[in-house]
């Protein structure tokens, strides 16, 4: 399983990599082989306030639809348009092209409350 | 793995799209071992099983089973399963895990004393084997001079050194079999066709591509679009319920609802556009009028659309009609459909 040693990561499964004051997020790959065959995302509104794990986009497989949380208080500034019509992207590249929202963060201190790669590899273990 | 009915089971071993198109083009294999087996047998099982089930038991021949359910006083639905007769005074009835015991106890209360009633569920596993190259396994696990049983038949088969019943039955819309053998056996069976399959493109399936399979057939599961609260006539299921039979429990209240008409019907429907699929108890509107809820729903992987069932106001039903499925505050278009969703 792929769990890059440069990001950030929640329970929840988003991983989060760091750009200034803002926070790029998507899912792990642990959670897109679990999910598989990722069909629809609702993204969030641009502009929108979210606090720390406020739910605010929802990924639907073929099995169910999943929540997916802000990891931390912010503001959204960008959200992935090519999901909406290419969904699967998710599943071909969670890291890459498969990310879901970039959010500007209130206080850069709340990231320490996340996980990093070796934090993670043990939850999912 | 997720738990179902008290078994440990996998909704999908790859990919429930994968999986799901391996029934469809080739062929899959579903651990079915989770359902339930009784056996009424004795010389009066024949005529008791026609008063507690819906579907004529006169009409099986030995050899021969029945889609048929089972009813409450109030023509709710207990269970839905398949009888089979398997010997002149023998029946198997094959259940829905989740209602084994409620089933073999519903049973037992009404049991006649020239008719002894078991719950075999833990002594036998089981598999379905469906798809468009069943035939080709099949002769490759059992003989080429053996015969696929025909549609509905079951037959007891020697298999390497042991001996399996094989009936010509499925949950998927595509041609298959479902094989019953003693639960030792299981494993033994499971990696034979997997490993028999393999030219075939076998696939081990889960409990999803189950789901998106039947569900584009519109077959009912029990718990999601059948329940006691339901009848087989609002289900749109009377074809397997014999009114004129002279006595079977349900029998009354079901004349009354064909009588009367059902106050709620299960219909089909298909979302018009590409966009979330409907998932079980979302609510249905049509022109701002809350006419139903969804029992079941997901992507059709064959057809790429949001598909799935719902119980509708009787008034409303009506093939092409518009309506919209409500999906996390918002409404989305979808048109009731025929059954069933998927055609070959």
């Amino acid at each position: 399983m792929n769990i890059p040693d440069d990001l950030l990561y929640t329970e929840s499964h988003e991983w989060i990599k760091r750009e200034g004051d803002k926070i790029r997020v998507g899912i792990t790959d642990h959670a897109q082989s679990e999910l598989t065959d990722v069909v629809y995302v609702e993204l969030p509104k641009m502009d929108r306030q979210a606090n720390a794990k406020e739910a605010i986009a929802v990924i639907e497989s073929v099995k169910a639809a999943s929540d997916i949380y802000a990891p931390v208080q912010g503001t959204i500034v960008d959200v992935n348009k090519a999901l909406e019509a290419d969904p699967g992207l998710i599943n071909r590249e969670p890291y890459g092209q498969g990310w879901i929202f970039v959010l500007k963060i209130d206080n850069a201190d709340d990231l320490k409350q996340l996980k990093d790669a070796e934090g993670y590899k043990k939850q999912i273990a | 793995m997720v738990p179902f009915a008290g078994w440990l089971m996998p909704v999908q071993y790859t990919s429930i799209v994968e999986e799901h198109q391996a029934v469809r083009n080739n062929v899959g294999i579903f651990d079915i071992s989770h359902m339930g087996q009784l056996i009424a047998e004795g010389s009066g099982a024949r005529a008791w099983l026609n008063t507690m089930l819906t579907n004529n038991t006169d009409k099986l021949e030995v050899g021969t089973g029945q889609y048929t359910f089972l009813l409450n006083e109030r023509g709710g639905i207990i269970d839905d399963l398949i009888v089979y007769r398997i010997g002149e005074r023998k029946f198997l009835l094959v259940v829905n895990a989740s209602r084994t015991d409620e089933d073999f106890a519903w049973l037992d209360q009404y049991r006649p004393k020239d008719v002894d009633l078991k719950n075999r569920s833990a002594d036998f596993g089981g598999v379905a084997i469906q798809g468009p190259r069943i035939a080709e396994l099949f002769h490759a696990l059992f003989g080429d001079d053996v015969d696929l049983p025909p549609r509905n038949h079951i037959v007891d088969l020697p298999f390497d050194g042991t001996e399996v019943s094989v009936a010509r039955t499925g949950y998927t819309g595509e041609d298959g079999i479902e094989v019953f053998f003693r639960a030792n056996d299981a494993t033994k069976f499971w990696n034979a066709a997997l490993e028999k399959g393999k030219p075939f493109g076998i696939k081990p399936c889960g409990l999803g591509a189950r789901d998106t399979l039947r569900l584009e057939m519109c077959y009912p599961l029990n718990g999601s679009d059948l329940s006691p609260k339901r009848n087989p006539i609002g289900a749109g299921l009377g074809f397997f319920v014999d009114l004129t039979k002279r006595n079977f429990i349900g029998r009354d209240a079901l004349l009354k609802t064909k009588e009367n008409g059902a106050p709620e019907k299960l219909v089909a429907f298909r979302m018009k556009e590409k966009g979330p699929p409907p998932r079980p108890h979302y609510a249905v509107f049509q022109n701002g009028e809350r006419i139903g809820e969804a029992t079941s729903g997901t992507l059709s992987p064959s057809l790429n659309y949001g598909i799935g069932m719902a119980y509708i106001d009787a008034a409303h039903v009506k093939i092409g009609a518009q309506i919209d499925i409500e999906i996390r505050g918002k409404k989305f278009p979808a048109i009731i459909e025929k059954k069933p969703l998927y055609k070959k």
